[in-house]
């Protein structure tokens, strides 16, 4: 009769996790992205206490990889789809929708040993791409450059190739494994340049963050300027994004619209990055919002 | 009744040994099916002898995988290079010179050493041997070929060690008292006739190690650096092919040329992991008929 008893439980343990999993909106994706939504999903789920929202990493790339094999609900994406992913989706059957959740500001960040403070992107770009290799090249010490960047799963590896240096980048940099590797590995490493999320620059300490020109001779910004990030002086900024399957419907759309309601759009600034400006706002509603 | 039970459990054994070898071919085939659609749009020899892996780029696509071969036998090799020396003297001073209360001690410990999982190996090459060697070297940064050696070396090691050891055990005893009794030192004994008695055993036990380095993932993918050029030495970054498959095939949409670009080079990597154990079981076979 115990035992009985034991396996009712254990049956019943099953079926209502099996329940209760499939109505988990499961979020996938950029790995700039995953700290800004973890948090804005804590905070959903404290006013809604009936929803569960399961936010998960691994590249802008593996996200849209998962909604386009069908295995999460919203793909985070810190670039947007390739034309090759949208035709693979449409060809499944699938049409994703594209949503502006904030605004990020890449940050350009080296060792604080480094006495360089100020890059143009053009000179970003020829770094990336090997065309630079001294840093002497760009008014620093003689000094070989070592490249850290992200892997190709990631969506801020393929916005610096499509956006800055419009070209492949150079294959002696090392790819690390998300932001905060590129911080570490910065940290201990003088020759080190990288690039992060700003969300990973604003309270990172032990390296130091580079103002960037749009051109050779124009005023150089800094990425922790929220005035000049909003405003689009700060030339390296882009939407950071979610992915849908389809239309915005059920448990998706809501999640979706705390997001973006001024509750989700505070947390977006606490992390570091910038809520989403009026263009996008609009944007946001060819998406059923 | 008996001769039934007995049928029984013959059949049970035979589906396990069956079952064994099914998952084995099983998982062979999955690789071999996988990985021929990458052939239809790269050729062979582009994809054994390129040194450009950029399957994503729009401007320069490519799918050759030498310089993650090279960077796998880099690491590997470095490895074994560190580990071999190590792992055969402390057999030696295991089998032949600690006293049996020390041995009874070292030995569980070393093989304890297998037990630590690989990620923290690969936290330790990060947050200690990697600055330690940017140090030592007074290069900039320690995630390099090196770093991946001396780590796959700690984990080669417990192999090594134990195998060798139970191959300096299974000297007939008679050997040493032969040789003793002709006038060798304990010294020349070990080394003359011992080593030589069991080499084939430590050699079986080196490839077997080298084949737990070079399917070691997490380790290499932490530790050493993920830069995809051709290396030029053990102070560059390297990305070796477990690395390269571990990184990339979770961002890969199904059934692409990529995705199954990357099952090959699982393939190439599965050959050379059978090739190098079946070398070590023929060698250790010999051994085994030369001693009886």
């Amino acid at each position: 009769m115990r035992n009985f008893s034991i396996v009712f439980a254990v049956i019943s343990g099953l079926l209502l996790s099996s329940v209760s999993y499939a109505d988990v909106l499961q979020v996938k994706g950029s790995d700039t992205l995953i700290n800004l939504v973890q948090r804005i999903a804590e905070e959903y789920m404290k006013v809604n206490p009936d929803k569960m929202v399961s936010v998960t990493g691994g590249g802008s790339g593996t996200g849209i990889a998962a909604l386009i094999n069908k295995k999460c609900d919203l793909a985070n994406a810190s670039r947007l789809m390739r034309g090759k992913e949208i035709e693979l989706a449409n060809s499944r059957g699938a049409s994703p929708v594209r949503v502006v959740v904030a605004l990020d500001s890449l940050s350009i960040i080296v060792n604080p040993n480094n006495p360089i403070a100020v890059l143009t992107v053009d000179q970003v770009g020829k770094i990336y791409k090997g065309e630079i290799k001294n840093w002497k090249e760009v008014g620093g010490e003689n000094m070989p450059i070592s490249l850290y960047g992200r892997q190709s799963n990631s969506g801020t590896y393929d916005f610096m190739i499509e956006d800055i240096m419009k070209g492949d980048y150079s294959p002696s940099m090392r790819q690390m494994n998300g932001n905060a590797q590129i911080v570490e590995g910065i940290k201990s490493d003088p020759s080190a340049v990288g690039y992060v999320g700003v969300g990973y620059a604003k309270n990172a300490q032990g390296i130091k963050v580079l103002k960037i020109a749009s051109k050779a001779g124009a005023k150089a910004y800094d990425p922790l300027d929220t005035v000049n990030v909003r405003n689009g002086n700060y030339p390296i900024t882009r939407p950071l994004n979610q992915y849908v399957e389809g239309s915005l419907t059920g448990a998706a759309k809501d999640f979706v619209a705390f997001e973006l309601s001024p509750a989700g759009q505070k947390i977006v600034e606490e992390e570091g990055f910038f809520e989403i400006s009026q263009e996008y706002k609009d944007f946001n509603k060819n998406a059923g919002l | 009744m008996f001769r039934l039970k007995e049928k029984i459990i013959r059949t049970a054994f035979l589906i396990n040994g069956v079952l064994v070898i099914m998952i084995l071919a099983g998982i062979f085939l999955l690789l071999v099916l996988n990985a021929m659609p990458t052939f239809k749009e790269v050729p062979w020899k582009e994809f054994l002898t390129g040194k450009n892996w950029n399957p994503s780029s729009d401007y320069n696509p490519g799918y050759g995988i030498v310089s993650m071969i090279v960077s796998t036998f880099m690491v590997t090799l470095g490895s074994l290079v560190l580990a071999v020396p190590i792992g055969i003297g402390t057999a030696a001073y295991l089998s032949d010179v600690a006293s049996p209360k020390v041995r009874e001690i070292a030995k569980p410990v070393v093989e304890i050493l297998a037990g630590i999982p690989s990620v923290v190996i690969g936290f330790l090459g990060i947050v200690m041997v990697g600055p330690f060697i940017a140090k030592m070297t007074g290069t900039y940064s320690g995630l390099n070929a090196l770093n991946g050696s001396v780590l796959l070396a700690v984990m080669a090691l417990p192999t090594i060690v134990s195998l060798c050891e139970d191959a300096l055990a299974n000297v007939p005893k008679s050997f040493q008292e032969a040789s003793l009794a002709l006038g060798a030192s304990h010294w020349q004994t070990l080394v003359k006739v011992k080593l030589q008695a069991a080499s084939s055993g430590i050699i079986a036990a080196c490839m077997l190690g080298m084949g737990r380095a070079i399917g070691e993932t997490m380790t290499v993918l932490m530790a050493t650096g993920n830069a995809p050029a051709f290396p030029s030495g053990f102070l560059n970054s390297v990305r070796p092919m477990t690395s390269t498959i571990a990184i990339e095939l979770g961002e890969v949409p199904y059934f692409t040329t990529h995705y199954h670009a990357l099952f090959a080079v699982g393939l190439v990597l599965f050959l050379i992991t059978f090739v190098i154990n079946m070398i070590a079981d023929i060698v250790l076979h010999r051994y085994e008929s030369k001693l009886r």
